[in-house]
């Protein structure tokens, strides 16, 4: 089975956002980047596949130099191959990704192209079924459990009160969600043997967004609430603000 | 750049909900800010078209009806409910065939499935999750948050087509009047609609309770580790019971199996903006503000006053929540029954 799993390097999700001074990028100052954790389920569901139909498995990763990161903790997981499309610069959006992502994955013919549902950085949930789109190929997103048997394939996605079950066949893409595996901690031997392996750099054969960030800003401060030291005795109190001040109830 | 605008709406047991309001409103709104006008799209069977009328209440005046029936029956295959393939290969079709380059749609579970696609097909720039959409200069920007809601960012767009995925429970519903709407059927054939777009189909849907979801809810009760274990979740429960609430939960008590994953608010759980949110028990560590942060008010009752979740409430109780949740509970059906 030839196998692609797409893999995002992003901003530890404890990080402190702070802005840049060009009041539209996040200041990488102090910053700890980490794999996208949506994305360590694509790449454990894509090592799962590899382990039981055998063939290869490629991480793929849109980014500069220190997305390589990400390619590293793939190959730790067990990823075979490792490929960094590399842009001149960090100003590139959603389609930008998803289109060189597509151009290489169609050069590749894989059987199955795994992502994580979203990225915890942009949250955009979009760049898996822009691709789908852009190959034509059949998706399923927020994907809970996942079936291969043969060409057949069956997912269960997640959606308001409930799931869908969905049926499709390959070739397929598919973006993971919390819940279709326990991603599996690195031993020293794959983290030792991950080192050695090169990561192929390519040039985008696409620029040019279709949107542009004009302002990123903090969201306004919040008024100091409300707290009411003086526990149960205040429950009226505190019903009494629900219904005459914030009117919720 | 003039716009044409067409707000795609989904039903909900056949029935239009607050979604599909939302939309509507919105729309209607940024037709008379730019100065044009709007149609609504819709997917269902007899009895949505026969709801559709009540969109006029919300200022729609044309409701486009595509019957899902004669839609699946170009798949050459019975045995689906729908698929969300086919559904933006319509969207898409629809909007390019009638000059629509604006296109708003709620960012629902399957919003957000089919607008990417939407957006590929008709070479369209792309706003998922937009909390606010503008008018500067002539020119549309749309707010979204990222970083998981510490911070957000002003988008602007290259293209001629615009696909905005608003994030639900944000826009208000605003009703303009008490008019009904025009239902005009779409003409399956004039949409270009073959077996092949019918790549990704739903066999079935499982409902997984007839619980409310956190994700459709407008007040969540959500219980975290202080409450010490699941069998003191009635005290969730009745709570939300009482305020015709849903439950949620942290990520550590849906790990530590006391609740569903389902029930999940957060980063690795769902986002959720209902207007009210009482967190109980729950420290508010940064993975569950990321989820419910743009909440409209907040409520915390936690017994450590210096919790982190009391840096964003806007009212709370220092408390035990073993005194206070069955307090309040009683008070709430109290007030509510006068
Ligand atoms: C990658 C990643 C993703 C994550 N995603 C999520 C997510 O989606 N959602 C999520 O919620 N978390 C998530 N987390 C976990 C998060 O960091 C916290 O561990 C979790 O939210 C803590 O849950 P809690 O508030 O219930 O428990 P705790 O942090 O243990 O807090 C319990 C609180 O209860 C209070 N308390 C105790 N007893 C009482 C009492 N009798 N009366 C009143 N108050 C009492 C305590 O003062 C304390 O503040 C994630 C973590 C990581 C690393
Ligand atoms: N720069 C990138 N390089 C490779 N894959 C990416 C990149 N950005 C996002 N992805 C993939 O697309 C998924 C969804 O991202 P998004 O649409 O941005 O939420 C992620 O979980 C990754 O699998």
């Amino acid at each position: 089975m030839n196998i692609i799993v797409c893999v995002s390097l992003v901003p530890d999700s404890t990080t402190k956002v702070k802005i840049s001074a060009d009041n539209k990028s996040l200041d990488p100052n102090g910053v700890s980047y980490i794999l996208n954790p949506y994305d360590e389920f694509a790449v454990e569901e894509a090592v799962q596949l590899k382990e039981k139909n055998g063939g290869e498995l490629t991480a793929v990763s849109f980014g500069l130099d220190k997305s390589k990161e990400a390619v590293k903790k793939a190959f730790q997981m067990g990823a075979d191959k490792g490929v960094l499309i590399k842009p001149d610069n960090e100003n590139y959006d959603s389609y930008t990704v998803a289109k060189n992502l597509a151009e290489y994955i169609k050069s590749k013919n894989p059987d199955i192209i795994l992502f994580g549902k979203q990225s915890i950085d942009f949250d955009g949930l979009s760049i898996p079924n822009m691709v789908a789109e852009m190959l034509k190929l059949p998706s399923v997103n927020v994907v809970v459990k996942l079936t291969v048997d043969g060409t057949k394939v069956t997912a269960e996605r997640e959606i308001e009160g409930g799931l869908e079950i969905l049926e499709t066949s390959l070739p397929v893409v598919i973006g993971t969600q919390k819940g279709i595996n326990n991603p599996r901690y690195p031993n020293l031997k794959s983290i030792m043997a991950s080192k050695s392996k090169p990561i192929e750099e390519i040039k985008p054969t696409y620029t040019g967004n279709k949107t542009e960030i004009v302002e990123m800003a903090l969201p306004a401060a919040k008024g100091s609430g409300k707290i009411l030291t003086g526990g149960a005795d205040q429950v009226s109190e505190l019903v009494r603000l629900l219904r005459e001040e914030a009117k919720v109830i | 750049m003039s716009y044409k605008i067409l707000a795609f709406v989904e039903s909900k047991e056949n029935k239009f909900k607050s979604p599909a309001f939302e939309v509507v409103s919105e729309a209607n709104k940024l037709a008379s800010e730019l100065n044009t006008t709007f149609e609504v799209l819709t997917i269902g069977n007899d009895e949505v078209k026969n709801d559709a009328p009540i969109l006029g209440n919300y200022g729609a005046t044309k409701v486009n009806f595509v019957n899902l029936n004669e839609l699946n029956s170009k798949s050459g295959k019975s045995d689906f409910v729908y698929s969300q393939t086919a559904f933006a290969k319509v969207i898409a079709n629809y909007a390019s065939k009638n000059g629509f380059n604006l296109i708003l749609l709620s960012g629902s579970a399957l919003g957000k499935d089919i607008a990417p696609r939407i957006s590929v097909l008709l070479d369209a720039s792309y706003c998922p999750d937009a909390v606010d959409i503008k008018i500067q200069d002539g020119k549309i920007i749309s707010k979204r948050p990222v970083y998981a809601g510490k911070s957000y960012i002003n988008l602007s767009f290259n293209s001629e087509n615009i696909v905005i995925g608003l994030r639900p429970n944000v826009f208000k519903p605003v009703k303009s009047g008490n008019n009904s709407a025009e239902v005009s059927s779409v003409d399956i054939n004039s949409l270009d609609i073959f077996d092949v777009d019918f790549s990704t189909v739903v066999k079935e849907i499982k409902v997984s309770s007839e619980k409310l979801d956190v994700a459709e809810a407008d007040i969540i009760v959500s219980g975290g580790r202080g409450l010490r274990g699941p069998e003191n979740f009635n005290l969730i429960e009745n709570l939300a019971a009482s305020l015709g609430a849903a439950t949620g939960a942290s990520r550590a008590v849906v790990d530590a199996g006391w609740r569903p994953h389902g029930e999940q608010v957060g980063q690795t759980g769902k986002t959720v903006s209902p207007s009210l949110y009482v967190a109980c028990g729950i420290s508010g560590a940064i993975q569950h503000l990321a989820g419910m942060s743009s909440s409209k008010v907040i409520v915390a009752i936690n017994k450590d006053k210096d919790a982190p979740i009391f840096q964003i409430a806007d009212y709370g109780i220092v408390g035990d929540v073993f005194e206070i949740l069955p307090a309040l509970t009683e008070e709430i059906k109290k007030v509510k029954s006068n």
